[in-house]
């Protein structure tokens, strides 16, 4: 279980990614809401489509805790599809012939933005724990930072899952003028007791591996993939649901007949399991895993905003529209009432459809033609009030 | 261009049409698939919003480009802010709320204006239905049987108007349609409107 993470210094890891980097924070350095600042640090990023004369068509796609900016294509590390490739290409609902997607690796990420694996300038080291803590509002700061060098004032929309859409929530409330529509799906506007929980247990496992070497494990060429694999693992049940596991697994066995009366992977649901940790160790950065699971724990837009959430889209002109799913169990359907709520109470422009599917969180990034066309069909009627052509005009 | 544009609207929900302004903001409260929302939105360029009980008129709603949400008139209501919007629409929606002088009060604080439209239980042929058989009357605008009807708070046009009397509410234009959908003004004659009219639709303010 080696992860090309692993060996490697931060530098040499992202020199080979596809897609863009932007230098940022050159001009001021980008203040943290720790307090701390990141000057001049790098942010990668890949889009597909073109961007229309008047720049009126972006739209950015946020991605998840363990998600990065290879949305629809082959991965550069792992050589999986992307992981919106059913969403977004030509024809698709994020068509590509009509629409400019942007996805930025997120500061704290682990694929060529800034983050705990690459390099500090300051010492010449990898930042390990040394990076400062961030937050979702850090995350989308550094995004509008992306935007104003690529001179986009406005998005046509901002779309994401979990904590994507977390990130889609924060831009509604504090960049209203530069989103013209959004669509939080699967998410929620504050991480509860129970999401915290669960993260604590991956961060845990992690900092457990003797591998972690108290966060230092890249200065000495090991990698803590017990500890993340572990992290990975619990979290992936959060990501499924009970009925997921029953129809995909049930209680089958594993390449035997019989049950062997010892802790091999006897079901096939374990086998599966330790699948999913072993290859995220090879994709992922066990100190990314510790920011942004804290990044996603930190996410209280309800306290932000004095207990209101309303006050959080106060006279917002943004079309919103957002989704939950039956099965999903980390961010239930009651969790995307409360924000359609709070748009309620402002009077806002929402659209709110919970998907019938078994699939749990995940639903998103799996197969839902019913959650696909309604995607489809919200934007196209934002695009029909934008005003924005079929087909892109340079 | 939308297909919408070639469809003709139900009979009611046409004369609730004719009666909304252009340029308002109105909320459709149980908007069903959306054919009163879409026309509007299209004709009038009404800034419209919708709630909707059902899974499929949500689908079909949001697939059109309509902003629906999946929601409750009972539960819903609350959630809105005051005078937000210039018309709050509840076409055929009134008799399967629990609690309907709730609902309508809610509409007329959301909204400077209610449009209500309901099935008018005193027609003469579901009086004389239940006179004759001794049954729970069963037509075209009631098609269920007691124990499968949504309609659980069917009232009469004469009801009605007792009610936006006790609510306070000033009833601005009242029609009744007969069922060839020809319409009748209920203050003109209000006892014929509540014989003749298989349906009812009320604009009210307060």
């Amino acid at each position: 279980m080696s992860g090309p993470t692993g060996g490697k210094s931060g530098e040499n890891s992202t020199i080979s990614l596809p897609g863009h980097q932007a230098q940022l924070g050159v001009q001021a350095p980008l203040r943290l809401d720790s307090g701390a600042e990141l000057s001049n640090f790098t942010v990668a990023y890949q889009t597909y489509g073109q961007l229309n004369a008047d720049k009126s068509n972006a739209i950015l796609v946020c991605h998840a805790l363990t998600g990065d900016q290879f949305i629809a294509e082959s991965h550069p590390m792992t050589g999986k599809p992307g992981w919106w490739e059913i969403m977004v290409g030509p024809g698709k609902p994020l068509d590509t012939d009509r629409y400019f997607i942007i996805c930025v690796n997120i500061i704290g990420g682990c694929m060529g933005t800034i983050g705990p694996k690459e390099i500090n300038p300051a010492n010449g080291k990898p930042w390990a724990l040394d990076f400062p803590v961030i937050t979702v509002g850090d995350m989308v700061r550094a995004q509008t930072l992306l935007l104003d060098q690529l001179e986009i004032e406005q998005l046509f929309c901002v779309v994401g899952g979990s904590m994507g859409g977390m990130q889609v929530l924060e831009w509604a409330a504090k960049y209203p003028e530069r989103v013209f529509s959004a669509v939080p799906i699967a998410t929620t506007a504050k991480h509860s007791a129970q999401n915290i929980a669960f993260h604590e247990v991956g961060r845990q496992a992690i900092m457990a591996d003797p591998d972690w070497c108290d966060g230092q494990y890249l200065s000495f060429g090991k990698v803590p993939s017990r500890g993340l694999s572990i992290a990975r693992m619990a979290a992936h049940i959060t990501y499924l649901s009970d009925m997921a596991l029953l129809r995909k697994f049930g209680r089958r066995l594993q390449d035997r007949d019989s049950v062997s009366y010892g802790f091999d992977a006897d079901f096939q649901v374990e086998s599966y399991l330790r699948h999913q940790g072993s290859t995220f160790v090879d994709r992922f950065d066990a100190n990314s895993y510790l920011y942004i699971t804290r990044a996603m724990d930190y996410f209280d837009l309800v306290s932000e905003y004095n207990g209101v959430l309303a006050n959080a889209f106060k006279d917002t002109k943004t079309r919103f529209c957002v989704f939950s799913f039956t099965s999903d169990w980390l961010y239930p359907t009651e969790e995307s009432r409360l924000i359609v709520r709070a748009l309620n109470a402002v009077a806002a422009n929402v659209s709110f459809v919970e998907i019938d599917s078994d699939a749990g969180h995940d639903a998103f990034l799996v197969d839902e033609p019913e959650f696909e066309k309604l995607l489809a069909g919200f934007l196209e009627g934002a695009a029909e009030h934008r005003g924005l052509p079929r087909v892109v005009k340079q | 261009m939308t297909p919408s544009e070639q469809k003709a609207i139900r009979i009611d929900l046409q004369i609730i049409a004719d009666m909304i302004e252009p340029d308002t903001r109105l909320l459709d409260v149980g908007c069903g698939n959306g054919d009163l929302l879409d026309y509007l939105v299209h004709f009038k360029q009404v800034d419209g919003r919708g709630i909707e009980i059902s899974t499929e008129g949500v689908r079909s709603c949001v697939n059109a480009g309509l902003s629906v949400i999946q929601g409750d008139a009972d539960t819903d209501l609350e959630t809105y802010p005051d005078q937000a919007f210039d018309y709050v629409v509840l076409s055929q929606t009134l008799q399967t709320v629990t609690a309907p002088r709730v609902v309508l009060e809610n509409m007329l604080r959301i909204g400077r204006r209610a449009i209500v439209s309901f099935p008018n239980f005193a027609y003469w042929r579901l009086r004389l239905y239940l006179a004759l058989t001794g049954r729970m009357p069963v037509s075209k605008s009631l098609p269920y049987q007691w124990h499968n009807t949504p309609n659980i708070h069917l009232c009469t046009i004469k009801d009605f108007l007792a009610t936006c009397d006790e609510l306070g509410f000033v009833v601005e234009r009242s029609v009744a349609l007969n069922k060839e959908g020809h319409v009748r003004r209920i203050r003109s004659s209000p006892f014929l409107s509540n014989l003749l009219g298989v349906q009812a639709v009320f604009m009210l303010k307060k």
